[in-house]
């Protein structure tokens, strides 16, 4: 269904609801980014903002009601990854490809 | 609007909901926990429970708004899941490493006495161990300073 306009009320409110909560998590994610006293932290924290936007993406999927969206947050998911292994690997090993 | 409608309605707040209670959640442990390793245990869980439910509540949807079932969010909820236990292990990993070679602090005074009695004391043994295995390596290694 193309139009977006079906959804009612109980389905909105949730979304807003649910939209308030990931971003206030991104927040905090982001604040232990900016704040983390070791490396390890920092890590951490930019691994957890990466699946918290992978989560809001699929939040505005829903809302829009459009499939176009799945593809930007496979995308984030596997960069997320791919950019977590990356660290890890300079901070286990001093280099990434070795 | 049919019964149907605001039945499968509800289903997929609730799913949202808890999907998003979840996420948030695991980012308020990476906040307000005290050690990297406790701060590990949330979010790695925490989210992947939380974006589970979301993309189960968006599998719901599409397949209940468009015609024929919507697999896309498997593929996603599969990824999150086979690289999360992954990603933690690595991150463990890469702080043991760092901690081994000095590079990251060994628990200070003010975390262990936050702690329970018992563990701040066999922390403290273990934060005197290493305090005498570096004087000692200290003193090692200043004797063949002194020889030559």
């Amino acid at each position: 269904m193309a139009d977006t306009a079906s959804t009612g009320i109980i389905l909105n409110s949730a979304l807003a609801i649910a939209f308030l909560l990931v971003s206030i998590a991104l927040l905090l994610s982001l604040w232990r980014l900016i704040r983390g006293p070791e490396k390890p932290d920092r890590m951490l924290a930019l691994d957890t903002l990466y699946v918290n936007s992978v989560a809001l993406l699929v939040l505005l999927g829903i809302l829009l009601a459009s499939n176009l969206y799945f593809e930007a947050a496979l995308l984030i998911a596997l960069f997320g990854f791919v950019g977590t292994v990356a660290l890890a690997k300079f901070l286990t090993r001093g280099d990434i490809i070795e | 609007m049919s019964i149907l409608n605001i039945l499968m309605e509800i289903l997929i707040a609730v799913l949202i909901l808890i999907g998003a209670g979840f996420t948030f959640l695991g980012s308020v442990g990476l906040v307000r926990l005290r050690d990297f390793y406790e701060r590990l245990h949330t979010p790695t869980k925490a989210t992947t429970l939380g974006v589970g439910s979301l993309l189960i509540a968006s599998a719901v949807f599409f397949s209940w708004q468009e015609p024929g079932w919507s697999f896309h969010e498997v593929l996603v909820a599969v990824f999150l899941f086979i690289t999360a236990p992954v990603s933690a292990h690595l991150m463990a990993k890469a702080a043991l490493h760092l901690r081994e070679h000095g590079e990251t602090s060994l628990p200070t005074e003010t975390t262990l006495a936050k702690h329970d009695g018992e563990a701040a004391i066999s922390l403290g043994a273990e934060q005197a161990r290493q305090n005498g295995l570096s004087a000692r390596a200290q003193g090692e290694g200043a004797i063949p300073e002194a020889r030559r």
